[in-house]
């Protein structure tokens, strides 16, 4: 197990059983403060329900999920949290939250955890910039008094509106598809759609960004184009990347770490170079038989 | 403990009834995931043909076995009643397949609407009944005191059920007809793309929905002895409840389900109170789907992200 | 049936006679003994047959004709059809603007115009059974379509929250003397109170279920009514409620009156129309709310979640307090025009508030297009202006005889009315979508992409 000296994210047994079916098996790892740590695997390893459970859209049967979003969260303060109950707590050594125990809308809200949808679910019947304005709601909401003074027009609702929609903007920009701020996100193409998911979880301010194979689908300029997008991401914001990928071009160019699952087990964790030469990550993507570059099995995209 | 086993056969008879008009619901919202809302009435509607047809052949064609014209009546009732549903199902559903979801269901809100005044128009406002077709009892207990009495209508109507239930049983488990009702509630385009005419399987499903509730509207005449254009409403809600709770999609759930909700506005009526034995219903059918959506026999379902 | 012959030289005669004559035979089955059998009781309590084989040959070929019309409906050239389905243009953008504007002038002038034009007693039938009756309508379906449009929670017991105001207001007046004008915003609390109280174990239900259990609520809430006696007064409801009053005038001929106060001669016409206005400002003020909530996070946060649910929590939107501010504020709305109900009366019963109104306040915000207000105002003057209409159709009976009633017809006419309708228009009359904020254009969003919600 690569050891993270500044984790994010310390996710410890972890255990998903659905019924009879164990589809995340004991699973150990980390994610580093301001990494891109890729989670990878053959279909159906387990991958997408570990993220379920990072957002608490599944509640695991069994582990320990500890994000710390400020400092180093010490080993002692994480086992009092867990003692006492509690959710959430500042710590002497950190903000630390257990993900385990919050419903996901408090973990997307307060653990600031954002994350993108293997199909993409985005907003189809509302306009690129309302995706956008919608990811905001929160800070919103308190800018208009919970609504009460917005129906009654007091307040700074207006200005706050603004800077939202100037935020907005900006990711449009980024994402090149200010042009298209006004149509609906269901009529974009593909591609766009994926780097909108990407930027409407970008405007929830997260610290930990959660992405479900946002190469699937590209083609190979869009999928480049992604690479760049993500190393922005890394660069000018203190945001860590957590990602499911298949496109190897994109695990291997940019993430700092990787870990691999196959039937919900971990068979290896390091840096990308070492897990690309594991020879039993080599055998669960191809079989047993020897390759000599490494490709998903069953192909990533449905 | 007499009152009781009144109360039980009394249960058991109402319970086979809502059990005939549950499976109705139950395999068309398996099927197409809709709930139907004419259900109810097409079941009053089946009540009326029976009696008419009763009617005729007692008193037009002059036969006087009134059990023997009583079955004739019934085996009409189902035919026509399918017909009906049939038709229903092919003008005001089958148009709205894959469009907008609500689209459905305000449609089969309007048919119900329709069938129930649509019956008061033709055959006027007020209830209809004939005395007694079937109007013997066997008595046991207490000579002279409270006994227990076991109506012969009631003993038809749970032998009805049971062989009914046994014949649609085998019918959906085990022949190629059941077996494409079942890939269709799967994958529907799936199915198609196997060579399975999802239109037919679905008029034909509405069509054993139809043929039940025929037979529950007969028995519900058989017990009763009269029916009203209002009386689709709260058996149809009452079956739905029992449907919900037996497991939406589970033909035998829908029979324990009716049963259970048979005892349950029985006893209810008779220990606590008859005004509120709807309430009863009701708060079953909000009480199930809140804690236990899946109901007794259905499968629960899983929320894929 | 429907499948469309391809002939290109326009319609086929003689698929179209084989389809209608198929349809009239079927019909024919159908109505065998329903239609032309009826059954009637002697004077012995008897039930005997009357013959009347006229009526299935009528239906048979009503629906012969009928089906042939459809046909011929569908076939129609192309050109026409493309025509009706074009893209909103900028003119008819424009014209949607001045027809909500002229529309509400309309509808201030309407009391004025029709009693000038008719005078007080022709006047009156006028604005109380289509002005008032309508605005009701359209209030309640501008709450509901927060409910049901905005946040796509399918509701069908809404008619609950219409009664609970309507009881609050009776109740409270006749036992404890309370104003109208203070009962209005308590009636509208404790509706809001109630939906939250039920709304909070159901919203986690799904699509079907959710409707089949605010079904229930709305019915147990009715059964409530006509058992617990003491409370509610049982079948027989709650009568002699105050009346409305000119903010403390009231409207009659004594001193101190309305019309004594203006100086104007008793007419009770006046009363009507302040009814009038007052659903009509009521109206509107669930118009302004709605409109201004759209374009607050709450708001849009109702209309995500409508589009999807999942993708919500994963923002970080708390759903179930989210679809708790939908469900108490068409609620709170419910229960302003049950307060209205109940002093228009004068009398409440049970009976107003089965679910047949619950289905016609459903129908009105499907049928308008759902979420859209201007759509929900249409379809409410269409069901609810034409099922007055056919109380007009006295007329009938010198064609049909003395013993026809047009009336009963009218629940008939509306439930096939419902099933047409949404045969014909799915998403309603209204199916676009406008969005809540821009950037430079405005653009409408096409039916076919916004979703219609799952809970
Ligand atoms: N809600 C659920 N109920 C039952 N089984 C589930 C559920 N969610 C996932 N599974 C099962 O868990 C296993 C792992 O699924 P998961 O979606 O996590 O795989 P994955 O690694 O994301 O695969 P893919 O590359 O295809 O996306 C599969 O066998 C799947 O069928
Ligand atoms: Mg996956």
């Amino acid at each position: 197990m690569l050891s993270v000296s500044n984790p994010l994210l310390v996710v410890e047994h972890l255990t998903m059983r659905f019924g009879g079916l164990i589809a995340v098996n004991d699973l150990s790892f980390s994610v580093g403060r301001g990494d891109i740590t890729a989670l990878i695997g053959p279909n159906g390893a387990g991958k997408t329900t570990v993220f379920n459970c990072v957002t608490g859209f599944y509640k695991p049967t069994e582990g320990r999920l500890a994000l710390a979003r400020s400092g180093i969260a010490a080993a002692q303060d994480v086992a009092d949290l867990t003692q006492s109950g509690a959710q959430h707590k500042q710590m002497p050594s950190g903000d630390i939250y257990l993900l385990e125990r919050m419903p996901d809308f408090r973990i997307a809200h307060k653990a600031k955890v954002a994350r993108t949808f293997q199909n993409i679910r985005l907003f189809q019947g509302m306009t690129v910039l309302e995706n956008l304005i919608i990811a905001q709601h929160n800070p919103l909401m308190v800018a208009s008094g919970f609504s009460i003074l917005g129906v009654l027009g007091i307040g700074g609702y207006k200005a706050s509106e603004q800077q939202a929609v100037e935020k907005a903007k900006s990711w449009l920009e980024r994402i090149g598809l200010i042009d298209r701020a006004d149509d609906p996100a269901g009529e974009l193409p593909y591609g766009a759609q994926r780097r909108l998911e990407i930027a409407r979880a970008m405007c929830t301010d997260p610290v930990l960004l959660c992405l479900d194979e946002p190469a699937a689908g590209l083609n190979p300029k869009e999928s480049l184009e992604l690479n760049t997008l993500l190393r922005s991401i890394r660069a000018d914001h203190s945001t860590s990347v957590l990602l499911i990928e298949h496109d190897m071009s994109v695990v291997m160019g940019i993430s700092d770490h990787v870990v691999v699952l196959d039937y919900g087990t971990k068979i290896a964790d390091g840096t990308p170079s070492e897990v690309r030469n594991d020879p039993k990550v080599i055998a669960a993507y191809l079989g047993v038989d020897d390759g000599d570059e490494m490709n998903p099995a069953h192909g990533g995209a449905k | 403990m007499e009152v009781f086993l009144q109360q039980l056969i009394n249960g058991l008879t109402l319970g086979s009834i809502y059990g005939l008009i549950a499976i109705g619901y139950t395999m068309v919202f398996g099927i197409i995931g809709m709930v139907n809302f004419a259900h109810g009435d097409v079941f009053m509607l089946s009540s009326f043909i029976g009696l008419i047809i009763y009617v005729a052949i007692t008193q037009l064609l002059g036969l006087s076995s009134p059990m023997f014209a009583f079955l004739l009546a019934l085996a009409a009732s189902m035919v026509l009643t399918s017909l009906w549903n049939w038709s229903i199902e092919r003008v005001a559903y089958r148009p709205l397949r894959g469009s907008f979801r609500l689209a459905p269901l305000i449609s089969a809100i309007g048919m119900s609407i329709f069938l129930s005044n649509f019956v008061q128009v033709v055959q006027g406002p007020r209830s209809k009944s004939i005395n007694g077709i079937l109007s013997g009892t066997f008595n046991f207990g207490a000579d002279g005191g409270f006994g227990v009495s076991l109506p012969y209508s009631s003993i038809v109507i749970f032998f009805v059920t049971v062989i009914l239930l046994a014949i649609f049983w085998y019918i959906v488990q085990r022949t190629p007809l059941g077996r494409a009702q079942r890939a269709c509630e799967q994958d529907r385009k799936m199915a198609s793309l196997l060579g399975i005419d999802v239109d037919a399987t679905i008029s034909i499903t509405f069509v054993m929905g139809a043929a039940l509730a025929a037979v529950a509207g007969c028995l519900y005449l058989l017990k009763y002895g009269s029916v009203n254009f209002a009386d689709g409403f709260l058996p149809g809600v009452k079956a739905f409840t029992a449907a919900v709770l037996g497991g939406i999609g589970s033909l035998p759930g829908a029979v324990i389900g009716g049963l259970l909700i048979g005892l349950i506005e029985v006893f209810w009526s008779y220990y606590i109170s008859t005004d509120y034995k709807d309430v009863a219903a009701f708060s079953i059918l909000a009480v199930t789907l809140i804690f236990l959506p899946s109901g007794i026999l259905g499968r629960p379902e899983v929320e894929k992200v | 049936m429907a499948t469309t012959n391809k002939n290109d030289d326009g319609f086929n005669w003689a698929f179209a006679l084989k389809e209608a004559a198929f349809a009239a035979i079927i019909t024919a089955g159908l109505s065998f003994p329903i239609l032309a059998l009826r059954t009637d009781m002697d004077i012995s309590n008897k039930l005997i047959l009357n013959q009347r084989w006229s009526w299935l040959i009528v239906a048979a070929v009503l629906v012969f004709v009928g089906r042939l019309a459809v046909l011929s409906y569908a076939a129609r050239p192309k050109s026409t059809r493309a025509a009706s389905t074009a893209p909103q243009s900028d003119s008819s953008k424009f014209i949607a603007k001045w027809i909500s504007a002229v529309g509400l002038l309309a509808l201030f002038l309407f009391p004025i115009v029709v009693t000038s034009a008719l005078g007080g007693q022709g006047a009156l039938k006028w604005i109380n059974n289509y002005g008032v009756q309508i605005m009701i309508y359209i209030m309640l379906g501008w709450g509901l379509n927060i409910v049901v449009g905005l946040a796509g929670l399918l509701d069908l017991g809404y008619v609950a929250f219409y009664a609970v105001g309507a009881y609050a207001y009776a109740l409270l007046s006749t036992h404890y003397g309370l104003s109208f004008w203070i009962c209005l915003p308590l009636a509208g609390i404790l509706a809001a109170t109630w939906g939250v109280i039920l709304g909070f174990p159901v919203l986690r239900l799904r699509g079907d279920y959710l409707a089949i259990v605010t079904l229930a609520f709305g019915e147990i809430i009715r059964i409530v009514l006509i058992n617990w006696v003491d409370f509610s007064g049982g079948y027989a409801g709650v009568s002699s409620i105050p009346r409305i009053t000119f903010f403390g005038l009231p409207f009659n001929d004594n001193v101190g009156s309305f019309s004594n106060f203006f100086g104007l001669t008793y007419s009770p016409i006046h009363r009507t129309i302040f009814l009038f206005y007052l659903i009509l400002c009521l109206a509107l003020l669930t118009n302004y709310v709605t409109m201004r909530l759209r374009r607050l996070p709450v708001g849009r946060a109702w209309e995500a979640l409508r589009e999807d649910e999942i993708a919500c929590r994963s923002l970080g939107i708390n759903t179930t307090s989210t679809k708790l501010t939908a469900f108490a504020l068409g609620a709170m709305f419910a229960g302003f025009a049950g307060s209205f109900f109940a002093v228009r009366q004068g009398f409440v019963s049970p009976e107003s508030f089965t679910f047949l109104e619950s289905a016609t306040i459903l129908a009105i915000v499907v049928l308008g297009g759902m979420g859209s207000q201007i759509g929900v105002a249409i379809a409410a003057v269409v069901l609810i202006g034409g099922t007055e209409l056919l109380r007009e159709l006295e007329w009938t009976k010198q064609i049909f005889g003395q013993d026809f009633d047009p009336a009963q017809y009218r629940s008939l006419i509306f439930g096939a009315a419902m099933v047409i309708m949404m045969i014909w228009k799915p998403r309603g009359i209204v199916s676009t979508r406008e969005p809540s904020i821009f950037l430079k254009e405005k653009k409408s969003v096409s039916g076919d992409l916004v979703a219609e919600g799952h809970g």
